[in-house]
C-alpha cells in the first residue's frame, strides 16, 4: 500500500460523494449535468493491471447508478471507457505511449483536451444511449450527447489544471 | 481442452469485459421495465444514509418556502372544516375505531430526479413505517407518483416524470378519463392520453384522479389542461397537462394507504 495507491483510493470516493452530493443536482439549464467523476478512469496508472482496471471502473459506475437510481448505463459507460482507454491514449499520444513515458499528472494542453474529449464523448454517447433506449429519440439522444459533452469537457478540463500535482 | 484453457488465458481481459458489459446491459434493461429493477436502487442502508445525512444540511435552505406552503395547506384545510359547519377544531370528536377508507403518512423527499426520461424519487419512510409497494404518494397540491420499492428504512418512488409511469386520471367535470405519460421534454408538463373524443374539453380545465385503481382516491389534484389535439386517428384526445405541483421543487409529501385495497383486489380475482 504505497503513496500512490492511497491517492487512486482517496481520489475514488471524493469522486463519487462529490458526483452524487453535488453534481447530480446541478441541472443547468434544465437538464445538464456534467459527470466529472470519469477523471478518476483518466487518471489511472498506465500500467495497471488490465482486468483489475476494468472491473474497478465498472463498480465505479454500478456506484453511480445505485445512487441516480439509473440501472446499469453509468457501469456501461465506464466500463467501454476503461477498456478502449488504450486506444484513446494511442490516438492521442502516439509513440511516447508506446514506450510508457507518459505521465499523465504532466502533459501538454492540448493532447490533455484531445484525450479528455476523446474519452467523455464516448463515455456520454454509450451513456445516454442507454439511460433513453429508444432510437425513436435520436436526435434528443444526440442533443443530450452534445452539451453534456460540452458541459464535462470544461469541467474536467478545469479540474485536471486546477488539481495537477505539482510534485511529478 | 489445453486450447480452450489457453484461449481463456489468452482472451481474460475481453472475456472479462464482455461479461461486465453484458450485466450491465441486464441491470439497464430491467431498469426499463417496471417493477423490476430490484437490485440497482438507492434504497439501501448505505446510500440512503448518504442521502440522509446531505439532507439534513441542505434542509434549511428550504425552510421559508415549506413554511409558507404548510401554512398555504394549513389555511386550505381550516376553509374546507368550517364550510362544513364545524366552528372550531377542537370541537371535532373524530372517531378512530371506524374505519378510515384511507391512510395518510408523512414523508419527506431526500433525492429528487426530474432531468432524465426515468426518474425516481427516494423518501426517508420504509417497510417500518409500513409503506409498502404500489402505495400513491402526492403532496398537499397534487400527486407525485407511486412507491415502487422499499427497504427497512427507506422507499422509492416512481414519479410520474417516468416513461414507465402510466396513472389513471380524468376531467373533473365529466367522467371521461385516460392515462397520465410523461414525454420526457418539460418537468412540469406530462400528457393525458387516450381521452375519447366525445369528451368537452377547456384550455384550463382541471384534471384529477378518479379513483379507478386502489392507489389513489378520487379527487387528488394533478393540473390543468394547457393545450389539447386530437391524435391521428381522429378518435382520442392528446393533452398536455400543467402540474399544479412543482416537481423541481418538493419537499414533504404524504403516502396514501388504502385501508380496503385488499377487499377490492379479492373481490376483482374473483371473475378470474
Amino acid at each position: 500500500m504505497n503513496r500512490d495507491t492511497l491517492i487512486h483510493i482517496g481520489r475514488f470516493i471524493i469522486l463519487i460523494l462529490v458526483q452524487v452530493l453535488v453534481l447530480n443536482h446541478i441541472n443547468f439549464l434544465g437538464d445538464l449535468n456534467p459527470y466529472i467523476y470519469i477523471i478518476f478512469i483518466l487518471l489511472a496508472p498506465i500500467n495497471i493491471n488490465k482486468s483489475l482496471f476494468l472491473l474497478i471502473s465498472f463498480i465505479l459506475g454500478l456506484i453511480i447508478d445505485i445512487f441516480g437510481d439509473s440501472g446499469g448505463v453509468h457501469a456501461a459507460a465506464c466500463l467501454i471507457i476503461a477498456f478502449f482507454r488504450p486506444v484513446a491514449l494511442r490516438t492521442v499520444f502516439g509513440l511516447s505511449y508506446e514506450f510508457q513515458t507518459v505521465k499523465l499528472s504532466n502533459i501538454a494542453f492540448g493532447e490533455k483536451l484531445a484525450y479528455v474529449t476523446l474519452m467523455v464523448l464516448t463515455h456520454h454517447i454509450v451513456l445516454f444511449s442507454l439511460e433513453i433506449f429508444n432510437f425513436s429519440h435520436i436526435l434528443l439522444i444526440a442533443k443530450k450527447t452534445l452539451f453534456s459533452s460540452l458541459f464535462t469537457i470544461v469541467i474536467t478540463t478545469l479540474v485536471l489544471i486546477l488539481f495537477r500535482r505539482s510534485d511529478s | 481442452m489445453q486450447q480452450i484453457i489457453n484461449f481463456l488465458i489468452r482472451n481474460k481481459h475481453s472475456l472479462l469485459f464482455l461479461l461486465l458489459l453484458f450485466v450491465s446491459i441486464i441491470f439497464t434493461i430491467q431498469s426499463h421495465s417496471y417493477h423490476k429493477s430490484k437490485f440497482v436502487s438507492s434504497t439501501n442502508f448505505i446510500s440512503g444514509r448518504i442521502y440522509r445525512w446531505q439532507h439534513s444540511v441542505s434542509d434549511y435552505f428550504n425552510l421559508k418556502s415549506e413554511n409558507k406552503r404548510l401554512l398555504e395547506e394549513n389555511e386550505r384545510l381550516h376553509n374546507i372544516v368550517s364550510a362544513m359547519g364545524v366552528d372550531s377544531i377542537s370541537a371535532t370528536y373524530v372517531d378512530t375505531t371506524f374505519a378510515k377508507p384511507f391512510s395518510y403518512t408523512k414523508a419527506r423527499i431526500l433525492k429528487n430526479d426530474y432531468s432524465k426520461i426515468d426518474n425516481y424519487i427516494l423518501i426517508n419512510k420504509g417497510e417500518k413505517d409500513s409503506i409498502f409497494p404500489d402505495m400513491g404518494i402526492i403532496t398537499d397540491k397534487g400527486i407525485i407518483g407511486i412507491v415502487e420499492n422499499t427497504s427497512k428504512n427507506y422507499s422509492r418512488v416512481i414519479s410520474i416524470l417516468n416513461s414507465n409511469s402510466r396513472i389513471n386520471a380524468g376531467l373533473k367535470k365529466s367522467n371521461q378519463y385516460g392515462s397520465l405519460i410523461w414525454n420526457g421534454k418539460d418537468p412540469n408538463i406530462v400528457q393525458l392520453e387516450t381521452v375519447p373524443r366525445q369528451a368537452i374539453l377547456k384550455e384550463g380545465d382541471t384534471i384529477i384522479t378518479h379513483g379507478r385503481s386502489t392507489i389513489f382516491p378520487r379527487g387528488i389534484g394533478i393540473g390543468t389542461i394547457l393545450n389539447y389535439k386530437l391524435d391521428q386517428n381522429k378518435s382520442y384526445y392528446l393533452i398536455d397537462v400543467k402540474l399544479f405541483n412543482d416537481m423541481t421543487d418538493i419537499g414533504f409529501v404524504y403516502a396514501i394507504k388504502n385501508n380496503n385495497a385488499e377487499e377490492i383486489k379479492s373481490l376483482e380475482n374473483l371473475d378470474l
